[in-house]
């Protein structure tokens, strides 16, 4: 297969590689890039474990190409904490025990920071509006939409 | 108490949040291969021949293998499991070759390439079919396979255990009722459907040794049967489980490993892995069984049972697996939390042509408690009695007897404090309410109980090792399936050694070659006797600082006093010798050194459990016994058959909750699990065996939506003196009864019963309809 040529930003950082047309975005990130944070775990769209950020907006990694990233801008799970630093969500997972097996947790982190920087304050409907594409097995939800919840309050 | 009691945050945490926790799916290694696994199509049906040869000219295919390479058998209890189907294939979904190669794409392709012909074969798919006399056999062989002594196959029939309990004169007891009353119910099987697919990789060395890594719940378990199924001794086989992805009973077995291992010995001794994709995950990988159950109960006028009558059967689908094992522990449980003088109870494990069935949270009893709740609340209708009255009527008290003949010892959880606390959180005692046209508000409770389905000599064991600065390293062989056991553990060793719970780490990942022993990580027994070892461990390493210190402060062991970290004489402070300065001997100014490393040990097993009397099943099986009650409010749609759950209430007598939070995170999350299994999960056949709907759209499960607006958790500490700081342990509790909590809510309000399961609109609208 011809393999195209893609450049693009991931947690900050630029990355060119040479891709095949039928990977996908969460190929490229676990296989070729060797991310594990962001999960596998049906590759049909179902589950929404492999959410990362495209340009900003939350999308499901299983059901995007590679090649359709060219020239866009990545943000996974490895690139919430910087400089060593949690950021308020993390930590609100933490206090609020919003993790048990933790294979959930990178995807709901990542739409919880999707979700306060378009709304700092949005209601607990809307929250669980925002989560309902992920699955969690272990937590029951609720501590899930109590961290978010709890930075939403603090934060402006 | 400084640390025990206490909401710390967990120790998995910061690697949890930051996606640096490994998972299995996470490992790669040198030379590492790929294999797939051609699925057959039939539920039942002869293999006449594999024709591969095609597929393996495809380049950087390594290796093919089919069932005939394998010539033996592993199971847990009953030795029936082929690593691939040999001869025939038992359902759809059951491996019958495996391709390995170089890329999981070129492995697709070469599935593709192979050609099996199959003898299609009558299967059964019914759990009652199975048992009648002229049924298909699943196994034939039956009679030839190696068993544990604590089950009894019957050859010639489908069924792989059979379980018996015998108390009192049943024939007395029904004769002197008053009321008797006779039900059938039902459930389908369901998945588990943990976030991870399992996923495990395997290395068979050219020594023979064997390295497996593994998402797998039970690391000595599968050493253990991998060792004795293959002739290895087993300190040449090792197994390291990283963070579990979540477990729940599907991956406390051995699964897949066997199978990697000898794909690896086949492809050249190169690592060979196998990571289940969602649809395998469901059709392939282990279910819940299916159930079935038929009990009649009776009682006197004023509502005590006087008899009950049981037969559950469970649909073990191919292979007995755990299957056996939670037929017993339904068997010796299965008059739920209640006094019943005369019982005789027959508890079934079957063959079907489903896909197999295992462990599941709860392990039998989500599914008998439903027949036994749903029971109770019928009995009470049918005495005129309320039925939470009814139940503390008949509430299995400390000093009353269990199924097995077990005094219920006078330190168990209190049933009676658990069903009033969800009565009176829930409001119970206002009648079922009409809200708008079509609507109805009423409210529902179930109880339940449940104890660690283990055998008597299931051990656990806790290695902490002080580090040369007065740090601790604590290991556990439990794994770290979500559940958290392992935090409660370094609280548990903080309290006891005195140092803040910073100071302990807990070694995140298992590893049979340095992780102490557990025998599985299953039962809701971990934070029990992993708790109990803990204990242990820190109590022999504070043995071990006096002996030191004892020297170097010239002062009896009995004169010494520990605290923060440090010795000191009695009266004395001034007096004193820090951990660190000990950890690794004691170095006098001129370099004399008394003392050395020291690394403290514990284990725990049950006191005084036993084996069940093959005949009566009477004898001691529990470690513990948990009780809990669930409570809702609904509000049900009688034209569309909606329900909706509003309000959840959940008490459990937990002895002690040693984090709090973690408590009621596995309430929560246990409890929504229930209750998604209850309301819409299913596997769906068509007539030929095939599942309909093997991906997480058509099989769903529980979505933040779905949560009720209410959940109340109400935790009860009757503490059990033997237990870890008075703790019972609830992990599996939380899973239990609430689907009896709605279908008797459901009946308050409109009347109907629903007594299988899921209790889907449908299935209400169709109960709704058919009693108009
Ligand atoms: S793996 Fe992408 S949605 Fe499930
Ligand atoms: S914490 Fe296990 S799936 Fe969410």
């Amino acid at each position: 297969m011809e393999r195209k040529k893609i450049t693009f930003k991931i947690n900050g950082e630029e990355k060119t590689l040479e891709v095949e047309p039928n990977k996908t975005l969460l190929w490229l990130i676990r296989e070729e890039l060797k991310l594990k944070g962001t999960k596998r775990a049906c590759e049909r769209g179902d589950c929404g474990l492999c959410t990362v950020l495209l340009n900003g907006e939350p999308v499901k990694s299983c059901l995007v190409l590679a090649v359709e990233v060219d020239g866009s801008e990545i943000i996974t799970v490895e690139g919430l904490a910087r400089n060593g630093e949690l950021t308020p969500l993390q930590r609100a997972f933490i206090e609020h025990g919003a993790l048990q097996c933790g294979f959930c947790t990178p995807a709901f982190l990542i739409v919880g920071h999707w979700l306060i920087n378009r709304n700092p304050r949005p209601s607990r409907e809307e929250v669980i509006e925002a989560l309902n594409g992920v699955l969690c097995r272990c937590t029951g939800y609720r501590s899930i939409i109590d961290a978010i919840l709890s930075v939403t309050k603090t934060e402006k | 108490m400084k640390y025990v009691g206490k909401s710390i945050q967990r120790v998995d945490a910061i690697e949890k949040v930051t996606g640096s926790a490994e998972y299995a799916g996470d490992i790669e290694l040198p030379g590492m291969l790929y294999a797939k696994l051609l699925l057959s199509p039939h539920a039942h049906a002869k293999i006449k021949s594999i024709d591969f040869s095609n597929a393996l000219k495809i380049p950087k295919v390594v290796t093919i293998a089919i069932g005939e390479d394998f010539s033996f058998r592993v199971g847990l209890y009953v030795n029936d499991r082929n690593i691939l189907a040999r001869k025939k294939v038992r359902w759809v979904g059951e491996p019958v070759a495996a391709v390995v190669a170089e890329d999981l794409e070129t492995a697709e392709e070469a599935l593709e390439q192979i050609r099996v012909e199959y003898d299609p074969l009558p299967p059964v798919l019914d759990v009652r079919e199975a048992l009648k006399p002229d049924a298909p056999l699943v196994h034939e062989e039956l009679g030839e396979y190696a068993h544990s002594p604590a089950f009894n196959p019957i050859p010639g029939t489908n069924i792989a255990n059979r379980f018996v309990v015998k108390r009192g004169d049943i024939e007395e007891g029904f004769k002197k009722s008053n009321v008797v009353l006779e039900n059938e119910f039902w459930m389908p099987q369901v998945s588990h459907v943990p976030m991870e697919p399992y996923t495990c990789i395997g290395q068979y060395l050219i020594d023979g040794s064997i390295k497996i890594w593994t998402s797998a719940q039970s690391p000595f378990a599968i050493r253990y049967i991998l060792g004795y199924s293959l002739g290895i001794p087993l300190h040449k086989i090792s197994v390291y489980v990283p963070y579990i992805g979540g477990g729940f009973g599907g991956k406390a077995g051995i699964n897949f490993e066997p199978l990697v291992v000898l794909l690896s010995k086949k492809a050249g001794y190169r690592p060979v892995r196998l990571e289940l994709t969602r649809e395998e995950q469901f059709m392939t990988a282990p279910v819940r069984q299916g159930f079935y159950g038929k009990i009649k109960t009776g009682a006197t006028r004023d509502g005590k049972l006087l008899a009950e009558k049981i037969f559950y059967a469970f649909d073990a689908g191919a292979y007995a697996d755990y299957g056996v094992n939670i037929g017993r522990a339904a068997g010796y449980s299965c008059t739920g939390p209640y006094y019943v003088p005369n019982l005789e109870a027959e508890s079934l494990t079957v063959y079907t042509n489903h896909p197999w069935g295992t462990a599941f949270r709860g392990f039998g009893h989500f599914e008998f408690l439903w027949a036994i709740e749903r029971q109770m609340e019928m009995m009470a209708a049918e005495l005129g009695m309320d039925p939470v009255e009814f139940r503390l009527k008949n509430a299995l008290l400390p000093g009353l007897i269990t199924p097995t003949g077990e005094k219920l010892r006078e330190d168990a959880g209190r049933i009676d404090q658990c069903i009033r606390a969800v009565a009176e959180k829930i409001g119970w005692g206002t009648p079922p309410q009409a809200v708008g046209l079509n609507r109805y508000r009423a409210k529902g409770i179930a109880a339940l109980w449940k104890a660690p389905a283990m055998p008597p000599n299931a051990a656990s064991s806790a290695i902490i090792k002080m580090n040369e600065d007065g740090t601790f390293l604590l290991s556990v062989g439990v794994t770290e399936i979500g559940q958290g056991t392992v935090t409660a553990l370094a609280q548990i060793a903080a309290e006891e050694l005195g140092v803040p719970v910073e100071k302990i780490r807990v070694v995140p990942f298992r590893h049979t070659d340095l992780t102490p022993y557990s025998w599985q990580t299953v039962a809701s027994r971990n934070l029990f006797m992993e708790g109990r070892a803990v204990i242990r461990a820190a109590r022999d390493i504070k043995e071990q600082i006096l002996e030191v210190a004892s020297q170097v402060l010239r002062a009896p062991k009995d004169d010494l006093v520990i605290e923060d970290e440090k010795v000191y004489v009695k009266g004395r402070p001034e007096w004193s010798i820090h951990f660190k300065d000990i950890a690794a001997g004691y170095v006098y100014p001129n370099g004399n050194t008394v003392g050395g490393p020291i690394i403290g040990r514990g284990y725990y097993v049950g006191s005084r459990l036993s084996y069940l009397d093959p005949e009566t099943g009477q004898g001691y099986p529990a470690l513990k016994w948990t009780f809990g009650a669930q409570a809702v409010e609904i509000e049900l749609d009688i034209e569309t058959g909606e329900v909706k759950v509003l309000k959840l209430v959940s008490a459990f007598d937990v002895g002690k909750a040693i984090n709090p939070q973690l408590v009621e995170g596995q309430i929560v999350g246990g409890v929504l699990q229930s209750l998604s299994l209850g309301m819409w999960e299913e596997y769906r056949y068509d007539g030929n065996g095939r599942m309909l709907n093997p991906n997480l759209t058509d099989y769903k499960i529980a979505r933040a939506g779905d949560i009720p607006e209410e959940h109340v958790v109400v935790v009860i500490e009757n503490p059990q003196k033997d237990g870890p700081y008075g703790a019972r342990g609830v992990g599996e509790l939380s899973m239990l009864s609430v689907p009896p909590a709605i279908a008797n809510a459901i009946f308050h309000a409109v009347g109907v019963n629903i007594n299988d399961l899921p209790i889907s609109f449908e299935n209400i609208w169709k109960a709704i309809s058919k009693k108009r």
